[in-house]
């Protein structure tokens, strides 16, 4: 699904898609400013929220600084605890592990709840492409697979879907009644559908939000509870993990469980934030650590920061860009800032637009609850993506000819008043369909003088 | 004190009466100002469309017209934000370091060098404030929603000085306008989206005009003002401050 929309355009063209239902963009900017604003109202009630960031952002580069050395401890501990534990260099060997663990097991369907690496890695579709039936559990997961589509959120994975449109998906494939959208009709619905499902499942996967160093246990965050009901009612629980996961200790948890929940949904905490440190008696645990990228990019200086997210979603929420481009637009598991971020380091040539849709305004840095300077990182692809030919030649020739002209004050200056003269006579010729500016917007009106011409005949002459 | 006065390019170009107010606004407070006539750009176009490279000469040639100044002020967040950021001509040299100290826009200038605290100004309406985000989170200009701390801003500080000016009160008090350089052309339904948005919520709090310290954000939300026929003005807070009775 991902690769066939990536086919129909780049960022922009999406957007310019969805754009055209100005009513749905309202919908969908309110919507998430409403998350935006619930954040606000939590953070401002925590009188040492920036020092929280601060700590958390520490400890995050911490963790950078001794990856290694906490990997192999993490590893140690979890053996430990009797839990298997797997390495992945890349999204294919992560699929390839887990479903190895699958058809050991002999089974034909898993129950799975939210882990954005796993999207990452494309391994549902890996699975079904091998004849294992994947069902999400959690909620938003379940209504954007049953519609065939990526999460366009990575916390709020429907949120793009009005409710109206969910009761209609129910109707079509859990049998509720056509024209219901009720919001607890419907989610009671869902329950009783997933009900089942966890019943049938003896296999249960899920991410891992923290992965402790010190005692080889993970953590991992819900408020539908669904990874606990899958992992208590299955035999075997496989967790798949990105590398970067890792925190020091335990006690450094509170800090970023305090951080996670507000920064995602403005909630004081997740509903469930459940432990797993060893497998219960008959149960049988595995840990699958997946680089994918992660180590090149823990190398880059420049980029090596964007691995203390922990994927809260505060940059997406407030992103006006987002949320006036809907998370499809980015054409990545992952979108918002950090995924422009995010999604070059994994594949330039496809993601080469990503860093470009943003205005730069800065919103997405100082929200983001482990500090990353996510507006700086898309400024550094910019020069990065140009530097390696990710730059259409017409704009290249554009952006040389304006450097050469501002490069020359004589020439500026003739060039402007020039410019100007043409502008004035000729307005027509900036008028035309070709010009994006004058699509929705009128030209600024052209003035005489430029102001350096004005001060050579009348700045001296006042004093 | 010698203060040089950089006029962004397309200020040059397009808005000289900004010029001309941030000018006489300072003469007025009694400062001597210097306009270097070599100047042309920050290099900001090309560095922000990743063409950072390219902006070695503009580098220098800032550098060139405005070494030896005490302060440059300017009448934008963005092009002073690039300038302390981005001012990579001669990488590091003692030129450059002291231009990046030196260097400010014109709001925090008023407020932090000259310490301004009365202003002879005079503008009997109702007032909508862009807080433009490279003076906001960049210079940080004024407190911003998204940190836990106390509030504070410059540019709106200045306009409370103003004799008749009535700051009306936004919905989202600091919500990008959607302009982003070549942002507004490359992605133009989004960036005229956000820029129609934020021209709404100045609309329903009743702003006559809508005023900012980056004209670029400004000459967005006009193009799309003057399209709508609407009767709303917008000026830059130059001219607003230096507007008499």
């Amino acid at each position: 699904v991902i690769d066939e929309i990536d086919k129909n355009g780049d960022h922009a063209s999406l957007a310019s898609v969805f754009n055209q239902n100005e009513a749905r963009v309202d919908w969908h900017d309110e919507t998430l400013w409403f998350v935006r604003q619930k954040r606000d109202r939590a953070v401002h009630q925590v009188a040492d929220w920036e020092d929280l960031r601060s700590l958390a952002s520490q400890i995050k580069e911490n963790v950078l600084d001794n990856l290694h050395d906490y990997l192999i401890a993490f590893e140690q501990r979890a053996l430990e605890n009797g839990i298997k534990v797997h390495w992945a260099a890349t999204a294919s060997e992560h699929n390839k592990i887990v479903y190895d663990i699958i058809k050991q097991k002999g089974v034909k369907k898993i129950v799975k709840s939210k882990s954005m690496l796993t999207e990452e890695c494309h391994l549902n579709e890996y699975l079904e492409s091998n004849n294992i039936e994947v069902i999400d559990t959690d909620l938003g997961e379940r209504i954007v697979q049953l519609a065939k589509e990526p999460p366009s959120h990575i916390v709020l994975p429907c949120i793009h879907k009005k409710k109206e449109e969910i009761g209609e998906l129910f109707s079509q494939y859990l049998g509720t009644p056509k024209g219901n959208a009720d919001a607890p009709f419907l989610t009671a619905a869902a329950r009783a559908h997933l009900r089942q499902h966890f019943m049938q499942s003896t296999i249960a996967l899920t991410g891992v939000n923290f992965a402790i160093a010190e005692t080889g246990e993970i953590v991992v965050c819900t408020n539908e509870g669904n990874a606990d009901l899958g992992t208590q009612l299955a035999d075997v629980h496989i967790a798949c993990m990105g590398i970067e996961k890792i925190i020091p200790q335990r006690k450094h948890l509170g800090i970023f469980l305090r951080l996670l929940a507000r920064s995602a949904t403005g909630q004081p905490i997740t509903t469930y934030s459940s432990h797993f440190l060893k497998p219960r008696q008959g149960q049988e645990t595995h840990i699958v650590l997946v680089d994918n990228g992660r180590s090149q990019r823990l190398k880059s200086d420049e980029f090596r920061n964007a691995l203390k997210c922990i994927r809260c979603g505060a940059c997406i929420n407030t992103c006006p860009v987002y949320r006036r481009s809907g998370g499809h637009s980015y054409h990545h598991a992952i979108a918002g800032p950090i995924g422009a971020i995010l999604a070059p380091g994994l594949d330039m040539n496809k993601y080469a637009d990503l860093p470009f849709a943003s205005t730069l305004c800065g919103s997405c840095t100082n929200v983001c609850p482990v500090k990353i300077d996510i507006h700086d990182q898309l400024y550094k692809w910019r020069q990065v993506l140009v530097r390696n030919g990710h730059a259409s030649t017409a704009k290249a020739v554009g952006i040389k000819s304006m450097a050469a002209i501002l490069s020359r004050p004589l020439l500026f200056k003739s060039v402007g008043r020039i410019s100007r003269m043409l502008l004035k006579r000729f307005s027509f010729l900036a008028q035309g369909r070709y010009n994006p500016w004058h699509r929705q917007r009128e030209m600024p009106a052209v003035p005489p003088q430029s102001f350096k011409e004005w001060y050579l005949q009348h700045g001296k002459k006042r004093k | 004190m010698r203060v040089a006065l950089f006029v962004p390019c397309y200020v040059d170009q397009f808005y000289p009466k900004v010029g001309i107010a941030t000018l006489e606004l300072l003469e007025k407070l009694g400062v001597e100002v210097e306009y270097p006539t070599g100047q042309t750009c920050c290099g900001q176009p090309m560095a922000n469309a990743g063409f950072e490279h390219l902006t070695n000469t503009t580098s220098e040639l800032f550098i060139k017209n405005f070494s030896g100044y005490d302060y440059i002020v300017s009448p934008s967040g963005s092009c002073v934000l690039h300038i302390k950021e981005h001012l990579n001509g001669v990488s590091n040299s003692p030129e450059s370091t002291e231009i990046k100290k030196s260097i400010f826009e014109l709001t925090e200038f008023l407020t932090d060098i000259l310490k301004v605290t009365a202003l002879p100004s005079y503008f009997p309406h109702a007032v909508g404030l862009h807080q433009s985000c490279h003076g906001q989170r960049g210079l940080m200009l004024s407190q911003m929603s998204e940190i836990v701390g106390p509030p504070f801003s410059k540019p709106e500080s200045l306009l409370n000085m103003v004799g008749g000016l009535r700051l009306v009160t936004l919905e989202r008090s600091d919500e990008c306008c959607g302009f982003g350089g070549t942002f507004c052309v490359t992605e133009e339904a989004v960036s005229v989206k956000m820029g129609k948005d934020r021209i709404k919520d100045h609309l329903a709090h009743g702003a006559e005009v809508i005023t900012g310290g980056d004209m670029s954000c400004l000459m967005h939300l006009e193009g799309l003002l003057r399209r709508a026929k609407s009767n709303v003005k917008v000026l830059h807070i130059a001219e607003i401050l230096n507007a008499e009775r």
